[in-house]
């Protein structure tokens, strides 16, 4: 069986540093990319088998990130776990309308995002 | 229809209120017992000349039987049922309710119309969270120093064996996300006590600036004559809680410190002495229109030959009020759009172009004020990036009899705005509300 991998789209370094953390145990491969205008030809470079996408990105938000993904044929069905500390209902409608696989408000557990994770490329 | 049903009802009450029996007011009426029982169970329709003989014989108003607030009362529970759809109520029988319980169903009304306020401050709570930069902001940083502390502790005591490497990087990053978690909380805290302290709903940094300077008169002593220290005198503005409030007051220094230097204060005052207007202190001087509306905004009551004290606005290219200086008669809004009618924003379409005018403000009793509004463009980047177009309005009230030229009526904002036929409205006036839904 070929590993796994996980591209975190993320720019809190301590927040990688945790998540990378409880993956790579869990037997995951973490690559990670910090900035929303580049996002997309690293989601494209990596092929991953999931994006774990944060929504405030510098220079691009993670919905715009999202859309285009949805609107590529190569990306339409990549799982895509989104990140938000914005958990408002106007969020969760947006990310659902753009084809979020799950959407996940800060602060989160690391059970959580690990149960997900495996829940989205189980 | 449900106003004449209604009637009924209330001659009822008002006739046992009297003591008559049914039959002595059918026999005054001249009509029979039989059919103004109809009538008091809302059964038959009453009007015209009828509701007058019945009105006369109960010494009351017509229109106290057949309109007026209990229509309004029973809209105004009909709304409330509405609002609570799962509870079963006696809908058809509102209106004797609103008869026979007046006071009761004025309770329900206001009742209702307290918690639609409150949904509605709950909306503008929400809405000012999602379009508030600072709250968001804020709210940001806690909730993303929370999650990094929450992920690294959790690792932590999880109780599987880390390796020392990774222990000593976990802990560090709690310890600097609970550094960054402390900032964050005490900044938001400040924040939001400012908001408390001054008993009002949102306290963005503008108005806490604008707040600052009021308690100033507007006015920067320590830069007047001389260059000052920026950090000296924002250390004790303690109005200023936010990094956001203090970096706006910093350029508002920096601002104030160049035109005070443009623009002396014992040149502006000689300038006054002589009766000199804005435009020709600007000329005679050499320096720009909006340095001496700035300067002028400066000045207190009695500190220059006249009393009457200058307000100032000021806004960007894209209409939004960047500075609010009030008088009395004429203050700025907070919230939402100021007055189209406005010199200051037509100056934006001119620029360089003085526009000098008289508006008169307010319903019945309208108060003038002399404007002057000029809009300058500036290259803050340099000239190789887009220019910055600002506008600004220099308010004076008119002195009474010296404003020969016709007064243009305009307003502060369209929601306050009592104005019925302005065709450059934007939004219903509460004033028409309040007189539509008042009970």
């Amino acid at each position: 069986m070929s590993e796994r991998r996980v591209l975190l789209i993320e720019d809190e370094p301590n927040i990688i540093e945790a998540i990378r953390f409880i993956l790579s145990r869990d037997g995951w491969r973490v690559d990670t990319h910090s900035d929303g205008e580049t996002a997309l030809d690293t989601v494209r470079r990596k092929s991953p088998d999931l994006v774990i996408l944060d929504v405030m990105l510098p220079n691009r938000s993670g919905y715009d990130i999202l859309n285009d993904l949805r609107a590529d044929e190569a990306t339409r069905s990549l799982p895509v776990l989104m990140l938000t500390a914005r958990g408002q209902k106007k969020d969760r409608d947006l990310a659902e309308r753009l084809g979020v696989n799950r959407f996940m408000t800060k602060p989160f557990s690391n059970g959580e995002i690990l149960a997900t994770v495996r829940e989205l490329v189980g | 229809m449900a106003e004449t049903l209604h009637a009924g009802t209330r001659i009822r009450d008002r006739r046992n209120a009297r003591g008559l029996r049914q039959a002595e007011l059918a026999r005054i009426c001249e009509i029979s017992p039989s059919y103004l029982n109809l009538i008091e169970h809302n059964r038959r329709r009453i009007g015209g000349a009828l509701l007058l003989r019945i009105a006369s014989a109960l010494e009351t108003d017509p229109a106290a039987l057949s309109e007026g607030a209990e229509s309004t009362l029973t809209s105004a529970l009909d709304a409330a049922a509405s609002a609570h759809g799962a509870i079963a109520t006696e809908r058809d029988r509102i209106e004797e309710m609103a008869t026979r319980f007046p006071g009761w169903a004025r309770l329900i009304a206001a009742q209702h119309g307290e918690a639609q306020r409150l949904e509605q401050v709950v909306e503008r709570l929400d809405d000012r969270l999602t379009h508030d930069p600072f709250l968001s902001a804020s709210m940001h940083n806690v909730l993303t120093s929370v999650t990094a502390i929450r992920s690294a502790s959790g690792i932590l005591a999880s109780g599987e064996t880390l390796e020392p490497e990774w222990q000593a990087r976990f802990h560090r990053n709690i310890y600097e996300d609970s550094q960054r978690l402390a900032d964050a909380t005490e900044t938001l805290v400040g924040y939001l006590d400012s908001d408390a302290a001054t008993g009002e709903r949102g306290s963005l940094p503008q108005e806490d600036l604008e707040h600052w300077l009021a308690s100033r008169n507007w006015r920067i002593s320590e830069l007047e004559g001389r260059g000052g220290d920026h950090d000296r005198i924002l250390a004790r503005a303690t109005e200023l809680q936010t990094p956001a409030a203090r970096d706006l007051a910093r350029r508002f220094l920096t601002r104030y410190e160049a035109d005070a230097r443009q623009l002396p204060e014992a040149r502006l005052r000689e300038a006054l002495q002589d009766g000199a207007k804005p435009g020709r202190i600007a000329t005679a001087l050499d320096i720009p229109l909006p340095v001496v509306f700035r300067r002028l905004a400066t000045l207190e009551p009695g500190a220059f030959a006249s009393t009457r004290p200058f307000g100032l606005v000021g806004c960007d290219a894209s209409g939004t009020l960047i500075f609010r200086k009030p008088i009395p008669g004429f203050e700025p809004p907070r919230y939402g759009g100021a007055c189209p009618l406005w010199p200051l924003f037509r100056a934006l379409q001119q620029p360089m172009v003085l526009f000098d005018e008289t508006l008169t403000i307010g319903g019945r009793d309208r108060l003038s004020f002399d404007v002057q509004a000029l809009a300058e463009v500036h290259y803050p980047a340099g000239y190789s990036e887009p220019a910055a177009l600002t506008s600004w309005m220099l308010i004076r009230d008119s002195a009474r009899g010296d404003s020969a030229r016709e007064a243009i009526p305009a307003g502060i904002t369209c929601r306050v705005c009592a104005e019925t036929n302005c065709p450059t409205r934007r939004e219903p006036s509460v004033f028409a509300e309040i007189s539509s839904t008042a009970l």
